[in-house]
C-alpha cells in the first residue's frame, strides 16, 4: 500500500513511544495487531446479555465535540462512555464559543483545563482531529469521529468488526464499495482498514464525477459500470450521498444515480450468492439503497448500529486504559 | 524490563490434586447440581477437568473489563469472552481458578458473574491457595496451601499437561 510521508507523520502521532494506540485518527497506518485488540475486546463486551455498567472508565471525563451533526455516531458514542461508566458532556459546537470567534485551539485549551481526559471530534475540516491532537496534553487522547473528506476510522472498524461476525474472517475477500467515494471519509477509512485485514480485492463503483479514476493508486480497482463491480463480490458497501459536500451540478438527480448505481436485491444477485450489504448510515431509500434490499436479510446496516457501540467502548477503553507498567 | 525468572517445576501430581478437590466439591454440594465456572485462563482449564470429574458442564468467565487495576496498569493484552448459560439465576455456581492470591480476580469474577444474573449461591474452588488476601475472599474447596518466599510467584501453565511453576525474579 502506498504510505505517503504526509499520512505516515499523522499516523505515528496516533502511537504512544510504546507502541500503543495514544489517538485514534485515522485508520490508515492502524497496526493489524491494534485492529485484532480492538475485535477481541469487542467480542468480551458483546457477549454480556443486556450490558451492564462496567467500571472501567470510571472517574475519566470524555467530552464529545461535534461540530458537524451527528446522530448515530454521537449517540453510540455516547452510550458506549456511559456503558464505561465515563462521565460524559456533550458540546454542542454549533452554538457555542467557535461561533462567537473563539479559535479551535483556544476551545480545546478551555475544555482541557476543565479536565477533560478524551476528546472525541467531529469536524467538518480534514485534519482537524489531527490538529487537535497535536495541542493536547499527553495524558489526553483525541478520537477522531469524522473529519472533512478524510477519515472515519470507528466507522471503518465497526464496518470491519461486522464483516468479520458475518463471514467468519475478513482476509481473502472481496469488497465492492458503491457510491461517492470522492467525498467520502468513511469510504477512504475502510479502503485503509480493509487492506491492512487482508481483503483479496476492493471495487470502488461509482459515476466517473465521484469515483475518479487517481483512487486506483490506493492498490483498488475502479468500475463504472454497476455489474462489473458487483461480480462475485462476499461484500456491498453502500455509501451516502453527501450533498453538503457537492457543488451544484457535480451529481445527476437522486433518479438518475439509483437507475444506474442503486442497489436492489435483482441486482445483489451479480454479487456472491452469499453476499452482504452494508451502509454506514443514514440511508437515503430508493436513491443508494431499494427499500426491499434494506429490510433484507441481506442487509447488516442494523447490525452495524449496534456494533457501533461495543467498537467504540473497545477504543475508547484500549486508548484510556494504556499500561503504564512495563511488566506483566 | 527483560524476563529473568528462573522457574521450577512444583513436583505434587496435578490430577492427584484435582481427583481430591472433585471429592471436596461432592461432599460439599451434598448431591446438589451446580454449574463450574472457571476463570480465563488458567482457572478453565482447572474448571473443565473438575467438571469432567463432578460430570457437570464448565462454562466460561472473563474479568478483563472489572479488574480493578485497568486505570493503572491497563487492560491484559489477551482477553477473552464470558461463555455462560443463557441465566444462571438461581444456580449454585462453583467459581474455579487457578491461584487464589490477593482475591482480586475473585472480587472481579463475582461482578462480571452478577452482570449476567444472581446465583443462588457461589462457592470458590483453587488448585492453588498461596495466601496474601487483600480482601476478605476465601476459597470453599483448595488444591494445595503455598507459602512462598518474598519474589516468588506462582503460574500454572497448561493446558494439557497441567504443571505448576514456581518463579522466582533473579536479584
Amino acid at each position: 500500500m502506498s504510505g505517503n510521508r504526509q499520512s505516515s507523520l499523522q499516523t505515528n502521532l496516533q502511537y504512544d513511544g510504546r507502541g500503543e494506540l495514544h489517538h485514534l485518527l485515522t485508520a490508515d497506518g492502524l497496526k493489524l495487531e491494534t485492529c485484532e485488540r480492538i475485535f477481541a475486546l469487542a467480542d468480551s463486551l458483546t457477549e454480556t446479555p443486556g450490558v451492564k455498567k462496567l467500571p472501567v472508565l470510571r472517574g475519566k471525563t470524555i467530552v464529545l465535540l461535534f461540530f458537524e451533526p451527528s446522530t448515530r455516531t454521537r449517540t453510540t458514542f455516547e452510550i458506549a462512555a456511559n456503558r464505561l461508566s465515563a462521565d460524559v458532556s456533550a458540546v454542542n459546537v454549533a452554538t457555542s464559543a467557535t461561533t462567537k470567534g473563539e479559535s479551535l485551539v483556544d476551545t480545546i485549551e478551555t475544555l482541557q483545563a476543565m479536565q477533560a481526559d478524551m476528546f472525541v471530534v467531529r469536524h467538518a475540516q480534514s485534519g482537524a482531529a489531527h490538529l487537535i491532537a497535536r495541542h493536547v496534553a499527553p495524558h489526553v487522547s483525541v478520537i477522531n469521529a469524522g473529519d472533512g473528506c478524510h477519515a472515519h476510522p470507528t466507522q471503518a472498524l465497526l464496518d470491519g468488526y461486522t464483516i468479520r461476525q458475518r463471514k467468519g474472517q475478513v482476509e481473502g475477500l472481496r469488497i465492492a464499495i458503491v457510491g461517492d467515494l470522492l467525498h467520502s471519509r468513511v469510504a477512504r477509512s475502510q479502503i485503509h482498514l480493509l487492506q491492512t485485514l487482508g481483503v483479496a480485492q476492493i471495487n470502488l463503483v461509482g459515476p466517473k464525477n465521484l469515483v475518479p479514476r487517481a483512487f486506483e493508486a490506493l492498490g483498488t480497482r475502479v468500475y463504472h459500470d454497476l455489474r462489473q463491480g458487483l461480480q462475485g463480490v462476499d461484500v456491498v458497501m453502500g455509501l451516502r450521498m453527501q450533498r453538503e459536500r457537492m457543488e451544484s451540478g457535480v451529481l445527476p438527480s437522486d433518479r438518475e444515480y439509483f437507475h444506474y448505481y442503486g442497489l436492489t436485491e435483482e441486482r445483489l444477485k451479480w454479487a456472491a450468492d452469499d453476499a452482504i450489504v452494508m451502509h454506514p448510515g443514514p440511508v437515503n431509500r430508493g436513491v443508494e439503497i431499494d427499500s426491499a434490499l434494506l429490510d433484507s436479510g441481506r442487509s447488516v446496516i442494523l447490525d452495524q448500529v449496534t456494533n457501533g457501540i461495543a467498537v467504540r467502548m473497545a477504543v475508547m477503553s484500549l486508548v484510556l486504559s494504556r499500561s503504564w507498567s512495563v511488566d506483566s | 524490563m527483560i524476563d529473568t525468572k528462573i522457574k521450577t517445576v512444583m513436583e505434587t501430581n496435578i490430577d492427584t490434586l484435582l481427583d481430591q478437590m472433585a471429592i471436596d466439591c461432592r461432599e460439599l454440594l451434598a448431591g446438589e447440581p451446580a454449574l463450574v465456572v472457571g476463570i480465563h485462563t488458567g482457572g478453565v482449564w482447572v474448571g473443565q477437568a473438575l467438571a469432567s470429574r463432578l460430570g457437570f458442564n464448565c462454562a466460561e468467565l472473563d474479568v478483563s473489563f472489572h479488574r480493578d487495576d485497568i486505570l493503572k496498569s491497563g487492560l491484559p493484552q489477551q482477553t477473552a469472552v464470558t461463555r455462560l448459560p443463557v441465566t444462571i439465576d438461581g444456580r449454585t455456581i462453583l467459581l474455579v481458578d487457578d491461584v487464589l492470591h490477593t482475591g482480586r480476580t475473585i472480587r472481579a469474577a463475582l461482578d462480571e458473574l452478577y452482570d449476567h444474573g444472581r446465583p443462588a449461591r457461589v462457592m470458590l474452588a483453587v488448585l492453588i491457595d498461596r495466601g496474601g488476601y487483600e480482601l476478605p475472599v476465601r476459597a470453599d474447596v483448595v488444591g494445595q496451601v503455598l507459602s512462598l518466599a518474598p519474589g516468588q510467584s506462582v503460574k500454572l501453565v497448561g493446558p494439557a499437561p497441567l504443571t505448576v511453576e514456581i518463579r522466582e525474579s533473579q536479584p
